[in-house]
């Protein structure tokens, strides 16, 4: 691994359309290191586009996305993780599945086994590593897939709505998972519906409407003082439409 | 009727008895049938998975002569080998016409289409669910083969079964290259075939039995080992 950090990560004039359908319009933003960042915004703001487009899995209509680091695109996404509201699991034990992704980055039999066996031990899956990832419950598979991000020790983690289907415990879980991506200096990026857990976890919230970026603030200054009209009813919970 | 329960009992008395004749014809069918199916999968498992994910230009007509390719007529795959392989044919010195391993080249042909084709379908719909948690986890088109192939094991299996299906139940490849020689390349299609247009109904039928119980057997055992497996990995 070379030294220099692919972030921060700037977002400029980024637009993303669809059948002549504009998703997402003119988001300009700049992540940086070590930071929690939440988006938010009522169904189809075009959060998880977001995600996406910064992630590389989709290519923006318009507009740049530009890292710290000029790294082939592969060593960029090797940096990367992504979490899925459904994760999809291999159909392989639990411990394979943690072992994939650095099987693919070539990392060596004997390393990988040490290292899937120490994150599935971290997201306390060590009892499962032998089970067949696909019988997990939902909540232990949204865990595997954090374990199979953390396995790569990536810069940056985007979890897209990780806890929409999951039950307070294993809510609990993810929220946990997320301080522990925090703590060990990985950008945080995660979309979700859930308010009270943005005020928890958050440290700057990306406040998305109808596909514009309507507010990039301390998570502070949300919450107490949403400039937008928009924003306010949000969180008022009345329908943004 | 009277054909009917004559081939029934006949048949009976035909296992029972343990014919060698009999034996050496299922044995050399299972053979011809089995490697044919696995020399096919070993090309054609790749060969659809990476139809399936490459994107080339000209791959919509190969997709195309796959899926058309799947129903070769077996007598036209027969004479095209039996031309290769003649004495006066380019493949002529190998000396391999009228014998079994011709039949396994015939019927390699024959569903190798069918394998590539229907695992390009397979592994197109698991890319389909499996693309962007693959491309996240920095798994390229390339790489993408044999873990969906791995994935795709059990449906596979189906696909293997279909090929295996057709090899076995095939008369035409197999008789045009491989001769119907007694002792030496009669397998069960050729040997009903041959019983058929001697007049003996009843011993063609009672083959015929024989080959359609085989099937059933063959498939029953791959459909439990695969249900088993499957139930353990969900």
């Amino acid at each position: 691994m070379t030294a220099a950090s692919i972030l921060p990560l700037s977002l400029s004039g980024l637009s993303y359309s669809a059948a002549g359908q504009s998703l997402l319009e003119d988001v300009t933003a700049e992540f940086h290191a070590a930071r929690r960042i939440l988006v938010l915004g009522p169904n189809g703001a075009g959060k998880s586009l977001l995600l996406r487009l910064c992630h590389g899995l989709l290519a923006p209509s318009h507009g740049t996305i530009r890292w710290n680091a000029d790294l082939p695109r592969r060593e960029l996404r090797r940096r990367q993780a992504m979490v899925f509201q459904r994760p999809v699991m291999l159909r392989r034990t639990a411990l394979a599945n943690v072992e994939y992704p650095l099987a693919l980055a070539g990392i060596g039999r004997a390393e990988r086994r040490h290292c899937a066996t120490e994150a599935l031990a971290h997201f306390g899956l060590a009892s499962l590593a032998q089970r067949p990832a696909r019988v997990l419950s939902g909540g232990e598979q949204q865990r595997l897939a954090l374990a199979r991000a953390w396995v790569m020790r990536p810069e940056i983690i985007y979890l897209d709505e990780p806890t929409s289907a999951l039950d307070p415990a294993a809510t609990y879980a993810v929220e946990q998972a997320v301080q522990d991506f925090h703590a060990a200096g990985t950008t945080v990026v995660m979309s979700t519906h859930d308010l009270s857990q943005a005020r928890r976890l958050a440290d700057e919230v990306l406040f998305l409407c109808r596909g514009r970026l309507l507010e990039h603030v301390p998570a502070s200054a949300f919450f107490e003082a949403p400039a937008s009209a928009e924003a306010r009813a949000f969180l008022a919970g009345e329908l943004v439409w | 009727m009277t054909d009917f329960s004559a081939a029934l009992s006949l048949a009976g008395s035909l296992v029972f008895q343990l014919d060698h004749r009999l034996i050496a014809i299922v044995l050399l069918s299972l053979r011809v049938s089995l490697l044919a199916v696995a020399l096919a999968s070993v090309f054609g498992l790749p060969l659809g998975a990476t139809v399936a994910l490459a994107r080339f230009p000209g791959r919509n007509a190969i997709v195309l002569v796959l899926n058309a390719f799947m129903g070769l007529p077996p007598v036209v795959v027969g004479l095209t080998i039996y031309l290769l392989l003649s004495r006066a044919g380019p493949l002529g010195p190998l000396g391999m016409l009228f014998t079994p391993t011709a039949m396994v080249v015939a019927q390699m042909v024959l569903i190798l289409p069918i394998i590539a084709a229907l695992t390009r379908q397979v592994v197109e719909d698991l890319w389909e669910e499996y693309s962007e948690q693959l491309r996240s986890l920095g798994c390229g088109r390339a790489q993408a083969v044999p873990t969906l192939l791995w994935d795709g094991r059990y449906r596979l299996a189906t696909v293997i079964l279909a090929g295996f299906g057709r090899a076995s139940a095939e008369v035409g490849a197999v008789i045009i290259v491989g001769g119907n020689v007694a002792g030496f390349t009669r397998t069960m299609t050729t040997a009903i075939a041959l019983e058929t247009s001697r007049g003996d109904l009843p011993l063609a039928m009672a083959l015929g039995l024989i080959l359609i119980t085989l099937t059933i057997a063959v498939n029953g055992v791959i459909q439990l080992v695969s249900q088993h497996a499957r139930r353990g990995m969900g």
